[in-house]
């Protein structure tokens, strides 16, 4: 397997645990605040130097330099791939802009301690490819916002309720999956349960609700940063995805499909502005779990483009709406605010990213949706026409709920509204972020178009190979001699048919690169 | 320098020149730089006069070689090509018999608007706005017309839709404005909907969104479609849907009062002059589909007929002028669609060329007319002829149905609103009733935070 050039992902991960260690132990909120923001800042600075030196290599998956863990362990547990090595950079990205549009009057309702451990959890999770280990993180990951509801003396019934559930899910489906299994072998009920747990997480319609009561309950920053990195998605990409025959991802599809039309309509219909921008969101990661699980090189590149376009742009049309709420508190959707005049900044902001996140042309959406909308219709002529009308309906509802915050009357504040420094500088990374990528398209369609005929490719590998995996496995057993993990390996099909694979992978990875040279 | 070059800088500049008058308006709004107001106004009018120009300056040569489709190539935007798997998209311009005329219309069209404005809305707090919005618009206009491919096309179509409906909000401190902007907007995404699948569609019929792939080798207007009936009538039928949107053909014609909401300006170029047209320039752009499809034909007659009779009522009755001159567009636009349903596509070009100029004309007066009036009358001492309100005739029953029926604009938005809207949000009020029923359950007591917010006042600033 290649090797970066420095442990970049290593780095990342244990930057935010120790800021979250010692933030936490910080009395004086204010330099909580900016202590986090140049721990997330060196984060970011980390993830992106992965994701650079990544594309440097070429290749399909590489690990650390001086993998700490390889040397304590005998195995590599964070792998970083075509499908997560933007994912990370992302994630950075969404949990500093997340702390930086975090205004001083509300950072005592902020855990910065909690949210640093968060990114942590959540960029080990997108850097580990092992079942049983993401199952772990994705565990650990409900537990920052199951306290801050308990802090905040909320009801947390229905989102433990949904947590615990696909956890359950996940952990049972994971047991029942056998050693050969593969898409050609899949094993049904396993990946049922799996598949269960993972759009529990995804919040697929009708098992959603407890992302709403999230949004009703937590904070807008913790239920951004909980919700926002799709791990739902992630979840299904590596438990599911090499697994699931392709009628099964193709049916899923169907359901994703039903519920960005839902949450489409659902959000045009919402009074209250958490409200509105959760059915938002879940309506976007839907269409992205569409392309995802359509199993066709043209969808799935469309789905990796569009969680990108979308991570950003709803990310941004968030941290818009967050900061608004900041300076007037919870907002209400069915009167006229008319801030625009307080915060022109913001509402050209809010206009952008969310133009952006419904893939209008010449920003960062607009070709990921192009490719999305041509995948679904090659696999579903006719089903696949219900892309266009989420689009649609969402498009209607970003225009409604900008008129509604920013106009239709005049609003006379008592204090100033404007953008602090740190906003203006979020919102100018943003929109250069969303126009840049909406100029110039070509390489990130390209890489993506890449990583997913890579994974398709490896998921076909796997499903070529299953006279080999008996092989396979028992190279795998005897390489990993001690490997404390074993008892897990044992259970981790997909993990060992990966092993079983490699060499394949290897020349690929070699045809990969003559490609590109070409 | 050969001929061919010479084209291929002019056809860039006159697409350069809007997108550089967008940029050069929006990135000093971005970085917080307030240009003022004679540089906004230097600058379009360098970008308008350029992009003219260099048009005229194409036609020019077109005339002059006897050349009458010059395409130009600006390569893949972007482009996945592997094995049998292809996905391109091209950007192509096509100066051809259709697009130059209609090209050059708009430059004249919004620098003429563009000088109007900048003295109409001098001192306005949205003037800076409404000059991006404006960029916005010409650059769209521009794309559209020129359009070689229907995803070019679809990205103009878009941006106009996009500075029409921001426009007719431009007056946002007003609800009323703000929600006729925002009918307008839904309306354009549902043509856009239309538009968009319509595109879908013809990639999969003919493998790319080249029109020369779906209307043949020869140049407008002689070309001859490629595809058979029932998909001309499959394709045909969503493109006019997606016309009637942007025009405002019935049922859409609702939104066309409502925009006469925005400013003068925006009126007069926008929904008086050149994004009332696109429909029927989108429809001309794929007339060779109507030969192949008597069924389309006929529906593009019967619609164009409908719209034309409902406008000639309509415009009849209204009581404040722009109104009145909105509705007068939609009999010119119904009759212009008949025209393109009768093959008259000569004619229709003209026509559609005749009215938008008389159109623009007529509603840049509309502000200051009563005004002029008056002065005329005092000029001449006494009132002119034409106050004299006519004595009441009597009406009969069919006349006083008409007049009604004129009189609530054919009760379209009434129908839409009942029909589309009020289910549609009926239903989904619905599931929303059932999730609050269901997280109530699992909480076991009111679960909704946001029911417990009082509707906003403006003392609200949560500082504390």
């Amino acid at each position: 397997m290649s090797e970066l050039h420095l442990p970049w992902v290593e780095l990342s991960i244990l930057v935010p645990i120790v800021g979250a260690i010692w933030v936490s132990m910080l009395n004086n909120r204010d330099r909580a605040r900016t202590h986090s923001i140049v721990f997330c800042s060196l984060t970011l600075i980390f993830a992106a130097g992965e994701w650079c030196d990544f594309a440097s290599l070429g290749t399909f998956e590489a690990h650390d330099q001086w993998d700490v863990f390889r040397y304590l362990l005998d195995r590599d547990i964070f792998v970083i791939d075509e499908l997560s090595a933007p994912l990370l950079p992302l994630a950075a990205l969404l949990y500093l802009a997340t702390v930086l549009t975090t205004l001083r009057t509300k950072i005592n309702r902020f855990s910065f301690g909690w949210t640093l451990f968060s990114e942590s959890i959540l960029l080990a999770t997108l850097a580990c490819r092992h079942p049983w280990l993401i199952i772990l993180l994705l565990t650990v990951a409900t537990i920052p916002p199951f306290i801050e509801l308990r802090k905040r003396n909320q009801n947390t019934r229905v989102f433990t309720l949904h947590m615990g559930l696909f956890v359950l899910l996940l952990v049972s489906g994971q047991l029942l999956v056998s050693s050969d299994a593969s898409a050609a072998n899949p094993p049904i009920l396993a990946g049922c349960l799996l598949t269960a747990g993972a759009l529990i997480r995804s919040g697929i319609c009708p098992l959603h609700c407890w992302m709403t009561d999230l949004f009703e309950k937590a904070t807008f920053g913790t239920a951004l940063l909980f919700l926002m990195p799709m791990t739902g998605a992630y979840a299904v990409m590596r438990l599911v995805f090499p697994i699931a025959p392709s009628w099964a991802l193709q049916s899923i599809a169907i359901l994703s499909l039903a519920t960005a039309v839902y949450a489409a309509g659902m959000a045009l219909v919402q009074k209250d502005s958490r409200r509105f921008f959760c059915y938002l969101f879940l309506s976007h990661s839907s269409l992205v779990l569409v392309g995802l699980e359509m199993a066709k090189p043209i969808g799935l590149a469309g789905a990796l483009c569009v969680w990108l376009s979308v991570g950003i742009s709803i990310l941004g049309f968030g941290l818009a709406l967050r900061s608004v709420e900041a300076r007037t508190g919870r907002l209400t959707l069915d009167v006229f605010h008319g801030l625009y005049e307080h915060t022109p900044f913001l509402a050209g902001m809010f206009l952008v990213t969310g133009l952006a996140a419904i893939g209008f042309p010449g920003t960062i959406g607009f070709i990921g949706m192009e490719l999305l909308i041509e995948g679904a219709v090659e696999v579903y002529p006719l089903i696949g026409m219900a892309v266009v009308v989420a689009a649609t309906l969402n498009g209607i509802a970003v225009v409604k709920a900008y008129f509604h915050i920013f106009t239709g009357t005049r609003h006379r504040a008592s204090v100033s509204l404007g953008c602090r420094p740190a906003e203006r500088i979020t919102i100018l990374i943003m929109v250069v972020l969303i126009i840049g990528a909406g100029i110039v398209p070509q390489p990130g369609v390209q890489s993506r178009y890449h990583a997913a005929r890579a994974l398709l490719e490896h998921r076909l590998e796997v499903d070529d190979q299953p006279q080999n995996t008996e092989a396979a496995e028992s190279q795998a057993v005897a390489a990993e001699g001690a490997n404390p993990f074993k008892s897990l390996d044992n259970l981790n099909s997909s993990n060992v048919l990966t092993t079983s694979v490699l060499q394949t992978i290897g020349q690929h990875n070699s045809t990969v690169t003559e490609n590109r040279k070409q | 320098m050969t001929t061919e070059s010479v084209l291929y800088i002019l056809g860039l500049l006159v697409v350069a020149g809007p997108a550089v008058l967008l940029a050069a308006l929006g990135l000093p709004l971005l970085a917080g730089v307030r240009l003022s107001e004679p540089s906004q106004a230097r600058l379009t009018k360098t970008a308008v006069v350029t992009g003219l120009l260099a048009a005229v300056g194409i036609l020019s040569i077109m005339l002059l070689t006897g050349r009458r489709h010059v395409p130009i190539e600006l390569g893949h935007w972007v482009s996945i090509e592997h094995e049998h798997e292809h996905f391109h998209f091209h950007i192509k311009f096509i100066f051809d018999r259709l697009s130059v005329p209609f090209t050059i219309l708009s430059f004249v069209l919004c620098g003429t608007v563009g000088a109007f404005a900048n003295v109409y809305l001098h001192r306005e707090s949205g003037y800076q706005r409404f000059f991006l919005l404006y960029a916005l618009f010409l650059l769209g206009m521009v794309v559209s017309s020129l359009a070689g491919t229907i995803e070019t096309l679809f990205f103009g179509w878009e941006l106009v839709g996009l500075s029409s409906a921001l426009l007719v909000a431009y007056f946002h401190e007003r609800p009323g404005p703000v929600r006729n902007g925002h009918r307008v907007w839904t309306t354009y995404r549902i043509a856009d909907a239309a538009f968009l699948i319509a595109a879908l569609t013809m990639h999969h019929l003919t493998g790319a969104g080249d029109f020369e792939g779906l209307m043949g080798s020869g140049s407008w207007p002689d070309g001859v479609a490629n595809i058979g009936s029932w998909q001309a009538l499959a394709v045909g039928s969503l493109l006019l849907l997606a016309a009637a949107g942007k025009s405002g053909l019935v049922p859409f014609s609702g939104w066309l009062p409502r925009a006469m909401e925005g400013p003068t300006p925006s009126s007069a170029v926008f929904y008086g002059a050149l994004s009332v047209h696109l429909g029927t320039f989108l429809l001309l752009r794929v007339s060779p589909l109507l030969d192949v499809s008597m069924p389309l034909r006929i529906a593009v007659i019967v619609l164009g007929l409908v719209s034309a009779t409902f406008g000639a009522l309509a415009s009849r009755i209204q009581s404040d002028v722009k109104n009145a001159l909105a509705f007068a567009s939609l009999t010119q636009i119904g009759i212009i669609t008949v025209e393109i349903g009768l093959a008259l596509r000569y004619i229709a070009l003209i026509h559609m060329i005749g009215h938008a100029c008389l159109r623009t004309l007529q509603l840049l007066r509309a502000p200051s007319v009563l005004r002029d009036h008056q002065m005329l009358e005092d000029a001449v001492g006494e009132h002119l002829t034409g106050d004299v309100v006519s004595p009441a005739q009597p009406v009969t029953a069919t006349q006083l149905r008409l007049y009604r029926f004129a009189l609530q604009r054919g009760n379209l938005d009434a129908v839409l609103n009942d029909w589309v809207v009020r289910p549609f949000v009926k239903v989904f009020q619905l599931f929303d009733l059932l999730e609050r029923r269901w997280t109530d359950l699992l909480s076991g007591g009111a679960s909704r935070e946001s029911d417990k917010l009082s509707p906003y006042s403006d003392s609200l600033e949560d500082v504390s």
